[in-house]
């Protein structure tokens, strides 16, 4: 399968993640630009603390656990499902998820972008922080479970709820959250938000953030952007950019 | 607490992880060999740190299903003859054996492990005036809690758990448990965190028909521990998910709760939810919640219980672990991780992660539906 010398497949299975993570970083190190990689089951921490801007895996199958952790740069295309943890705590870089994927997305996440076509589990970005250029993203194309963007304190979150299987996000949706912006496409009913945030109207300049990210969610899944945007979107913000400031000073 | 073995304490590294479950059901009972279920444990590896593992298989002694059968861990031969002369007192015993296994070089001073299949002894049934199955949960909680170095950890017809200190496919090696079949089977991966790791403290958690595996440290350990002692139950080994299978046995056996209630129990809706639903489903939360304080399961966790019609996998109300759930023709699947499902069954017709407090629920077809 190699072409030009810069695809490389190789196949994962029965390797302990160590094996194969070491695998990954030897054929970046060796140059090639993408990598494909086969019969994927389980295996953690792909994609890991890597800083390869220009570089494209291609995971085929369900990885495991913490998928692109502190990842710096790279771009990582899953055919399939993802577990729990992916983009934990990540600075830069794209993951593109064609399936859904399990609890926790995002946590911490301090850059780059993750697009997931299905759903996403519970506490997806709690705790993402921004600074300056290094705005973190998130796009679900599904919804999503409880305590999204618990403590979000940065960054977007985009939730499409395409299929419309009920409410886009679950209970105590950004609980806590005192940064960033929670898009969603519908709406979401009150009961479902957590006290520190408002759901509100958006503005031309939320039309062109949301622009500037569904294009891109419309060229990876085959989506219309007509279709994307067809539907009124709302989003949340907080109160407040320190709700908890005064709790513990008298 | 009963006077334990002190050779198997704590391991020699500590990896932060978290444990593993993983089990299934085929609900036309069809069986399947325990090496699949003890293959697919390998890819959740680094849930588990050695310190204890096993599994449950359903439907594996048809010759003798009419028979409880005992499965049990001794430390020496002085604990087995006390608890042997206990045995034949109380019971019909028709077979008694060692359990079969193989010399496997990572598990190291496994106990005496042995079988019987028993029935109680009819006198005692009619002098006392007792179920059958409340004679033989008497009798297990009388030799766990009072015979030194003894231990019953699988009291119930055609189930048997098998479990030890190791990770899993050492565990499955030793019991040599591609030679069972069954129509469901259930696995744990053990990371202990309050107590340190023993044979008998291994999980599956089972009494009579009832098998439960956990993952998780629930806060309400003591509340749950003596409820369930008002009625009778003992808890030997400090360990939440004893406590959690006694609480199941006294539910959906003794209190005859249907599985729904008796799930909504354990983790029931937060009162901001009751809130909301219409007047009949608020009044019979509230009821539950009210009688059954004490039976709430706080804190994090997901199980995998097994009974002799099917299976249920329940996560805490606010999902602080990992549970996924995956279905393929007549197998229903659940586990800690998808890839633990797909090491199963790599094509599966759904999958899904069932939201926190609502469990799912699979029963065999031909035994019909508890619920």
């Amino acid at each position: 399968m190699e072409k030009d010398g810069r695809l490389k497949t190789i196949s994962a299975k029965g390797l302990h993640y160590r094996q194969l993570n070491e695998e990954i970083r030897k054929v970046l190190e060796e140059g090639y630009q993408q990598i494909k990689i086969m019969d994927v089951n389980g295996q953690r921490y792909i994609g890991s603390g890597l800083t390869f801007s220009d570089r494209i895996l291609e995971i085929y199958g369900t990885p495991g656990n913490d998928l692109g952790a502190f990842m710096n740069g790279l771009t990582i295309r899953v055919f399939g499902n993802a577990q729990d943890g992916t983009a934990n705590t990540m600075n830069g870089g794209e993951i593109v998820i064609y399936g859904s994927t399990g609890d926790l997305v995002g946590y911490g996440m301090r850059g780059g972008r993750v697009f997931i076509r299905g759903s996403a589990g519970y506490r997806v970005g709690i705790h993402m922080k921004e600074y300056e250029d290094k705005i973190p993203v998130i796009v679900i194309g599904g919804n999503t479970g409880d305590f999204l963007g618990e403590y979000m304190a940065g960054g977007r979150i985009i939730v499409l709820n395409l299929e419309s299987q009920g409410d886009a996000t679950g209970y105590f949706c950004g609980t806590g959250m005192h940064g960033g912006i929670i898009y969603i496409r519908g709406t979401v009913p009150e009961h479902r938000l957590g006290k520190e945030v408002k759901l509100t109207d958006i503005n031309e300049e939320d039309i062109a953030i949301l622009k500037e990210h569904l294009i891109d969610f419309a060229r990876y899944f085959g989506i219309s952007l007509e279709y994307l945007i067809s539907e009124k979107f709302y989003k949340l913000v907080p109160y407040n950019k320190r709700p908890y400031g005064r709790l513990y000073a008298y | 607490m009963r006077d334990i073995n002190i050779k198997y304490l704590e391991g020699e590294v500590r990896i932060p992880s978290a444990c593993g479950l993983l089990g299934y059901i085929n609900r036309k009972g069809e069986l399947t060999s325990g090496y699949h279920i003890v293959d697919a444990m390998s890819v959740m590896r680094e849930r588990g740190n050695g310190l204890g593992a096993g599994f449950a298989c359903y439907g594996l002694y048809p010759d003798r299903e009419d028979y409880y059968a005992f499965h049990l861990f001794f430390e020496d031969i002085n604990a087995k003859e006390e608890t042997s002369y206990l045995l034949y007192r109380y019971l019909d015993v028709v077979q008694e054996e060692k359990i079969p296994t193989r010399k496997v070089r990572t598990i190291k001073d496994p106990p005496i492990i042995w079988r019987y299949f028993v029935k109680p002894k009819e006198e005692y049934l009619e002098d006392e005036d007792i179920t059958e199955e409340d004679f033989i949960v008497r009798l297990v909680m009388k030799i766990n809690s009072e015979i030194k170095g003894a231990y019953v950890f699988s009291s119930g017809k055609n189930v048997g758990v098998f479990k030890g200190v190791g990770y899993p496919e050492d565990i499955g090696e030793f019991y040599r448990l591609e030679e069972y079949y069954g129509y469901t089977w259930i696995a744990h991966s053990r990371f202990p965190t309050n107590t340190p790791g023993w044979w008998g403290g291994a999980h599956p958690f089972s009494l009579l028909d009832w098998t439960v595996v956990h993952n998780g440290e629930i806060s309400s350990y003591g509340t749950n521990v003596r409820y369930a002692e008002m009625f009778g139950y003992k808890c030997t080994l400090m360990t939440d998910t004893e406590v959690i299978t006694y609480i199941i046995d006294l539910l959906l056996r003794r209190h005859r709760l249907p599985l729904d209630i008796a799930i909504k129990a354990l983790a029931p809706p937060l009162y901001s939810v009751i809130d909301r639903l219409d007047e009949e489903e608020r009044i019979k939360m509230k009821a539950i919640r009210a009688i059954y304080q004490s039976c709430l399961l706080n804190g994090p966790f997901a199980i995998i219980v097994g009974f002799k019609d099917g299976i249920f996998a329940l996560n805490d109300r606010i999902k602080l672990r990992p549970l996924v759930a995956g279905e393929k023709g007549d197998f229903v699947y659940v586990a800690s991780e998808e890839s633990a499902i797909r090491a199963l069954s790599p094509e599966l017709d759904r999958v899904w992660m069932p939201r926190g407090g609502e469990a799912v629920v699979s029963t065999l077809e031909e035994r019909g539906v508890l619920v």
